[in-house]
């Protein structure tokens, strides 16, 4: 599957199946610290993501002043 | 996973909460955690306009989107930094998001209105740009509140901004920080009240309300806060949320219930850290500008001379009597 990364923004491909809990594992992400996107929604932690879906990991973590 | 209220296929789980929700239940949730902490805080009264303080990021376009749902009359204030491309984007998002839902928009140039932009004030300052950014967004959403008539300015802190803060004010005992950090700053002379009715919504749980209300915000981090130590926070508080969920909302709610009243009376007293509004040392009107400030001059109005003493003259005009705003259609 390909899977969409941010902060830099870049793509990395990856072999499913696989749940969310464990891609995020894979990629040393902290389930925290990010949102699964899938098409247009987001995805739950258990999800099982499979080779033809193609994966948005965003950060949701915002800094500096507000 | 199965939506806690109505049983039907989660988009998202909140392990804090021990739970997980569908679209529509978790944006009841979102709408609920919002209403709740205005009613708990007597944020907002019946009736008052409200100004909300919008970068273009998820939390201050959440936060306007969810007071409007709420019935609140609110209005936007964003102010345009002259952080270059990052600064265009944010502010094309922000006017796109009150166009298409006819919401009114106040804007305020810092280049062109007060002459500076905050890149230059960081390298005039030779400190992190996150404090003049913030030091000039305070001075500047009170500003125009009170210009326009605003008693309340809302902000969209979260809870994990909120968690971060504490962290911080704790490593140093900011005792005067921490007499200060509570949802809601009073209003007093000078000084429109300041709400965060986002305190009971994690970061996580704004983004996404972003995505499931399909609302376009700015996603990359701005290029100036990379490595500040406010992001170094909040890695270590998800670090412990991960291993404990609930710890965040523990930390900051405990201090909120049981922490913050141990530190009031604080806030003023000189060395530890208060602020100028509230309990405190007597204000006076800046010599510049008017604002309420503790010296002769605020400190909005110094960093602007410094600036100036280090670059000559302001490119820009001398500052509007008023900001500029876009009607509402």
């Amino acid at each position: 599957m390909k899977v969409l990364l941010r902060n830099p923004r870049r793509e990395v491909e990856v072999t499913g199946p696989v749940t969310v809990l464990a891609l995020l594992a894979r990629l040393n992400l902290n389930p925290e610290s990010v949102l699964v996107i899938r098409g247009d929604t987001i995805v739950t932690r258990d999800a099982r993501l499979t080779d033809d879906d193609t994966i948005e990991i965003r950060p949701v973590i915002s800094g500096g002043s507000r | 996973m199965k939506c806690r209220r109505c049983r039907e296929p989660a988009v998202i789980d909140i392990r804090r909460h021990n739970a997980a929700f569908c679209r529509d239940c978790f944006l009841h949730h979102c709408r609920e955690q919002v209403r709740r902490a205005i009613d708990e805080h007597r944020m907002i009264e019946p009736g008052e306009r409200v100004l909300v303080a919008v970068s273009g990021g998820k939390d201050s376009l959440a936060l306007w989107h969810l007071l409007g749902a709420l019935g609140h009359e609110a209005d936007g204030l964003y102010i345009g930094l002259g952080i270059d491309e990052y600064s265009e984007e944010s502010a094309a998002l922000v006017r796109t998001f009150a166009t298409g839902r006819g919401l009114k928009l106040h804007e305020v140039d810092l280049a062109a209105e007060w002459g500076f932009d905050v890149p230059t004030a960081a390298r005039t300052t030779r400190r992190a740009p996150c404090g003049s950014c913030g030091l000039s967004k305070r001075h500047l959403f009170n500003r125009v509140a009170l210009t326009h008539g605003y008693p309340v300015v809302a902000t969209g802190h979260n809870l994990d901004d909120e968690a971060a803060v504490l962290l911080g004010n704790v490593l140093r005992w900011e005792t005067g920080y921490l007499a200060r950090q509570y949802p809601v700053l009073p209003a007093s002379d000078g000084f429109a009240r300041k709400v965060k009715p986002l305190i009971r919504l994690g970061e996580r749980e704004m983004a996404a309300y972003c995505v499931l209300e399909g609302i376009d915000y700015q996603v990359e981090e701005c290029p100036m806060a990379a490595g500040n130590r406010h992001l170094g926070y909040k890695e270590v508080l998800n670090a412990l949320e991960d291993r404990s969920p609930g710890a965040k909302a523990a930390f900051l709610f405990g201090f909120l219930d049981r922490g913050h009243d141990l530190f009031a009376g604080l806030a003023g007293i000189a060395g530890t850290g208060g602020g100028a509004s509230g309990e405190g040392p007597v204000l006076a009107p800046c010599a510049s500008c008017g604002s309420p400030t503790t010296g002769e001059v605020c400190a909005f109005c110094r960093l602007r001379e410094r600036v100036r003493d280090d670059t000559g003259p302001a490119p820009g005009p001398e500052p509007a009597s008023a900001p500029s705003q876009t009607p509402r259609p």
